[in-house]
């Protein structure tokens, strides 16, 4: 078993509001590991990855990292590109290592490199309004990759775009986790997106947000195109599936409150 | 390689940037070209030759109406006199929208840090945009003494700065949330937050705000001139429009008034071209769309 990047023990996590977001959590990754959370909107999947990200606190439970805070380092790749409309490709994808306050010059090989991964070579001069919705996406990655980070959150990154652009940024995501086996969380609501990427799918039901299966997808790597189609695929999107509409149901019964 | 997006060609975008620099140096008179200025000329040069052969006809007697020959030919009479009036209103204008750009981006940028700062001051900077600056230039001109030119820039930076101020703190306030989310992740210092991103986010913000408060200025110059009248020492632009009238010499208030407009022109063309140039690349409002 390899080591733990991050554990989420019992975590609630309740608005200001009183919306109870999350209940209850454990969710463990380990190193190496690409886990994918999917669930229906309101099950509290983007608020799992923001409390890892730092960006929010858990109103109950806590959160144990593997490593120490120095040696952690993270990113983010929001469902937007989120990238900044002034700055041409290079300078994106600078912005991380720029706040560590490494300067260009300096930075120049790395912010090469995480193009070179995402297919961007010769877009580096251009601005984000000159590029596709795909290939803003991959800036966003570059910009996700060129720290290097040991754990990676990926907040729904393709649920934008357009079917064909996102199934080949898939291939391309996995082929990247297989040639350097980051820690990666992926966020969606798409479950054969999710199976297609993971070791693990974490099913989450909503209202309150918990985690309601924890299916491991035992399909070796590498994968391809053949694995979409093949039948062990679709049995382990009939599974998820199943324990999605499963969540769903307990959470409608619960909510009525009246004896059936 | 891993995969194959269908790519445009990588040097589409250079080509376009390399075309349009070509398409720059054509010539300074290529913009003058333009539907968007020959269309405004020729509609003001049918107004004048409807407003001359309106005089005309009518016989407007020049002390009620003259004639824009009359006052094109007296603007070149007086050319000496007046040239001179309209450095004074220019160098108060300037120096006053100066002061409004740096106090007003200073502010914006004092809101922005903390909610309490914006809650406790900004209905001030409000209270400052709704006095009628008619009414308290004679205070004003009064408490400077001697020092008309302090008086009348403090009266014209009064009616620029708030445009400014109001127009850079929402843009500042506007910054992507997902980009200050990722700042945050990152461990981005308040400077660098401010200065990497909340700066360039404002900034179509604010230079909308200096193309308002460009002509305010000016407004703000004149209108102060006008109350300073006889008791200013420097004779601006509006001193010599006030001066015309008592002597009922209307063609030179003409001639000084078209000094007023063409100023309060170029100093919107001029803003709209600073604009342009630093919001070239990037923002919606600066690119030509070809559809």
């Amino acid at each position: 078993m390899t080591s733990v990047a991050i554990a989420l023990n019992q975590v609630d996590k309740v608005y200001n509001n009183g919306t109870v977001a999350l209940q209850g959590v454990d969710l463990t990754i380990r190193r190496g590991e690409f886990v994918s959370l999917v669930g229906p909107s309101g099950c509290g999947k983007s608020t799992v990855l923001r409390l890892i990200a730092g960006l929010g606190t858990a109103s109950a439970g806590h959160l144990d990292w593997g490593l120490a805070a120095e040696n952690r380092s993270l990113a983010f790749v929001f469902q937007d590109a989120a990238l900044m409309p002034w700055a041409t490709v290079v300078d994106n994808v600078h912005l991380p290592l720029k706040l560590k306050g490494q300067s260009l010059r300096t930075s120049r090989s790395r912010i090469q490199e995480a193009l070179n991964l995402v297919n961007l070579q010769g877009f580096e001069r251009s601005f984000p309004r000159q590029l596709s919705g795909g290939m803003k996406m991959r800036v966003s990655i570059a910009r996700a990759l060129v720290t290097n980070p040991n754990l990676l959150l990926m907040d729904e990154p393709f649920g934008a775009l357009d079917e064909m652009t996102r199934s080949r940024l898939n291939s391309d995501l996995l082929h990247l986790w297989e040639s350097y086996h980051w820690t990666v969380v992926f966020v969606t609501h798409n479950i054969y997106e999710a199976v297609y990427l993971s070791n693990r799918v974490v099913v989450m039901a909503a209202h309150p947000g918990r985690v309601v299966a924890d299916v491991p997808i035992e399909a070796p790597h590498p994968r391809n195109e053949a694995f979409r189609t093949s039948s062990l695929f679709n049995e382990y999107c009939r599974d998820i599936l199943q324990h999605l509409s499963a969540g769903e149901t307990a959470a409608s019964v619960s909510d009525s409150a009246v004896p059936i | 390689m891993i995969l194959k997006e269908p790519q445009i060609p990588a040097s589409a975008p250079q080509n376009a940037t390399v075309g349009s620099k070509i398409h720059r140096r054509a010539g300074w008179w290529a913009p003058l070209t333009k539907s968007e200025v020959i269309a405004p000329l020729i509609v003001g040069l049918c107004m004048v030759l409807l407003w001359e052969g309106l005089v005309r006809l009518f016989q407007v007697p020049p002390y009620l109406l003259p004639g824009p020959f009359l006052v094109l030919q007296t603007l070149f009479q007086e050319w000496p006199e007046l040239f001179p009036s309209l450095l004074v209103t220019l160098k108060i204008t300037v120096v006053a929208f100066l002061a409004a750009t740096l106090s007003g981006l200073f502010i914006a940028v004092l809101f922005t840090q903390s909610k309490w700062i914006e809650r406790s001051f900004f209905p001030y900077a409000v209270i400052l945009q709704t006095t009628p600056i008619v009414a308290i230039a004679p205070l004003i001109i009064i408490w400077f003494g001697n020092n008309t030119f302090a008086a009348l820039v403090v009266c014209a930076w009064i009616v620029a700065f708030f445009p400014i101020v109001s127009n850079t703190t929402l843009g500042l306030n506007s910054a992507d949330h997902n980009l200050q989310n990722l700042f945050h992740l990152y461990g981005a210092s308040r400077w660098q937050m401010l200065w990497h991103l909340r700066l360039p986010s404002a900034m179509p913000y604010f230079l909308g705000g200096l193309r308002i408060s460009g002509g305010l200025a000016l407004i703000g110059a004149v209108v102060a001139e006008f109350v300073a009248g006889r008791g200013g020492a420097r004779s601006g632009l509006a001193y010599q429009i006030l001066m015309s009238s008592y002597n009922l010499q209307i063609p030179r208030m003409f001639a000084a008034l078209l000094m007023i407009t063409a100023l309060g022109v170029l100093i919107f063309v001029g803003l709209t071209i600073l604009s342009d140039r630093l919001l070239g690349q990037w923002h919606e409002s600066a690119i030509k769309r070809e559809n």
